[in-house]
């Protein structure tokens, strides 16, 4: 049981020495481009908040591990980096108090990659979220009193 | 006859000993756990777990009858918000009843009155002469309608002796911005809010159904505190403000995620009526030792603020969240712990990427009520190990802190629920 779970901790450890690695080794194709920008945004915009690990911070800030809304609705959670959240709601049984200011900011293209980024890493093994997708949401979205 | 008589002087004076020697040290019964709980602690010192709650454990209190008061953050399972524990002769503990139906963090006990919190108001319960709580279902309301946001609700306050009860009022920002914690967003100028929270606001402990209309605004300019305590000494109000965050990710070309990681301190107040900190129009820079003016209201992380502003009386590392107040007045501890302050600090989070620090108690010795000479750490270990304090995932975050009536130092852990018994146990 202990040896996969060091396995992926080792992972963890490396995932940035092995991202350098593999953009030294070859030139890279445009996905992987994509996942490599997704990884760079989320350190500069989201780390501070949801830490190195995705785990955020009890009572405060939530996790980006298995929860709904990062797996779930992907049009919910494109509002969430387009208008921030600060709702009163519990988060599998938990609530978090911080508030998570708008991410506007950010291309269609910047935060289709850092949704990806989040959706596939932190053991989460969901599908990417397109460029697209955040444009349509973008189009049609109203900000949140 | 004369025999009886010097059976009965034997047990008096067999019984004044004890007496004294209960009053110095925890009882023969109370001794560390086999690994002091998992603690490390200076020469001498040992460590119990008192009980498991399993709750959020923030604020607690102990009787000299042996009673634990635990306010927890939000009502447990059964509804309730302060659990009643009352400790065996070998310390450990067991729940014995509940009461209140809040949630909140500071719980006090003061002539004859049991002093809770919810995040809007302030209750007294009237104890009995063992201290226990005669109605927990009829509180007196003495505060209410005070404001609370989602970040910094909760309404820690201190006693003084003259019937007077200060009350933090957090302010719900990080730094009063346009958009609070965005990137470059700038300070709302004055930031209003400050009529009416960011501050210390005294309320009479005699009175009912206070609000803002009956309080004063004692001090201004503090953005949050969780541990507030009366100096005795120098008949005093000490605090410790939670400093703000987000230096770097609201303001990346002012400061590396590294200078964020530290700034602004931690600072303990020492709190005069009228007094103003300062926030958040500045933030305490305890490297160059100055007060900086913030970068939502124009700073460059040099600029340095207006003088007005009062001065802390000690500035600790950035971010790690002072949870805990406690003047230590017992007599168990070696003299140089005598009158000195212990701080909880809960753990940072805000320093990521860069390592976290906190999760331990710290001593900050006092001579005359004020402070002098450095800081040190008293407790850690609550963490579990140093790559957990390193990754923000402690197993145990101290919270808050109390006295025991032989000396003995408790404090309570929010996130597993551990309540702790520090004792001396060098002869």
């Amino acid at each position: 049981m202990k040896k996969p779970i060091l396995v992926i901790a080792c992972l963890f450890c490396c995932a940035p020495l092995l991202a350098q690695i593999k953009t030294k080794a070859k030139p890279k194709p445009a996905a992987r481009l994509a996942a490599v920008d997704g990884k760079g945004i989320y350190e500069k915009y989201c780390l501070t908040c949801h830490q190195g690990d995705g785990g955020g911070v009890p009572n405060m800030n939530p996790p980006l591990i298995k929860t709904s809304y990062v797996l779930g609705d992907k049009t919910r959670l494109i509002k969430v980096v387009l208008n921030g959240f600060s709702e009163n709601v519990d988060i599998d049984g938990e609530s978090y108090s911080n508030v998570m200011p708008s991410h506007d900011f950010l291309k269609d293209q910047e935060i289709a990659a850092v949704l990806t980024y989040v959706r596939k890493n932190f053991t989460n093994k969901a599908g990417p979220i397109t460029t697209a997708q955040v444009k349509a949401v973008r189009a049609t979205n109203k900000k949140k009193i | 006859m004369k025999n009886k008589f010097n059976k009965y002087l034997v047990l008096m004076a067999g019984f004044a000993v004890s007496v004294s020697l209960y009053a110095l040290k925890p009882g023969s019964e109370v001794v560390p756990d086999a690994d002091n709980a998992g603690l490390k602690l200076p020469d001498g010192f040992g460590a119990l777990k008192v009980a498991e709650t399993g709750a959020k454990a923030r604020h607690l209190v102990v009787t000299p009858q042996g009673d634990i008061y635990v306010k927890l953050a939000r009502p447990n399972k059964e509804g309730k918000g302060i659990l009643v524990l009352h400790e065996a002769s070998n310390g450990k503990a067991e729940l014995k009843s509940s009461f209140g139906t809040y949630g909140g963090t500071e719980v006090a006990l003061k002539g004859g009155y049991l002093y809770a919190s919810s995040n809007t108001e302030v209750f007294k319960y009237k104890v009995n002469d063992k201290n226990e709580v005669i109605n927990p279902d009829q509180p007196e309301k003495i505060v209410t309608g005070l404001k609370a946001g989602r970040q910094h609700e909760t309404k820690s306050f201190a006693l003084d002796n003259d019937g007077n009860i200060y009350v933090n009022i957090g302010a719900w920002f990080n730094s009063c911005q346009e958009k609070d914690r965005g990137l470059h967003s700038p300070g709302i100028p004055g930031c209003p809010i400050l009529d009416s929270m960011g501050g210390v606001w005294q309320f009479r402990t005699d009175k009912l159904n206070q609000s803002y209309g009956e309080g004063v605004r004692y001090a201004t300019g503090l953005r949050n505190m969780v541990g507030m305590e009366w100096n005795q000494q120098d008949n005093q109000l000490f605090v410790m403000q939670h400093g703000r965050d987000n230096l770097n990710s609201s303001w990346p070309e002012l400061y590396t995620t590294k200078q964020s990681a530290e700034l602004p301190a931690e600072c303990l107040y020492a709190l005069k009526k009228g007094d103003n900190a300062g926030w958040p129009f500045m933030y305490y820079d305890q490297i160059q030792h100055k007060k900086i003016e913030a970068p939502e209201y124009g700073g460059d992380g040099k600029k340095e603020a207006d003088a007005k502003y009062i001065d802390p009386a000690v500035a600790y590392p950035g971010h790690m969240a002072p949870n805990g107040l406690l003047f230590y007045t017992g007599n168990q501890f070696p003299t140089k712990y005598k009158n000195g302050a212990f701080i909880a600090f809960h753990g940072s989070w805000n320093r990521a990427p860069e390592p976290q620090a906190g999760y331990f108690v710290v001593f900050q010795p006092f001579k005359d009520g004020k402070p002098a000479g450095d800081w040190e750490v008293f407790a850690d270990g609550f963490s579990g190990s140093p790559e957990k304090t390193a990754a923000g995932r402690a197993d145990h975050r101290p919270c808050g802190l109390a006295q025991g009536a032989d000396g003995s130092l408790y404090v309570t852990d929010d996130s597993k629920g551990t309540i702790y018994r520090i004792i001396y146990t060098k002869k």
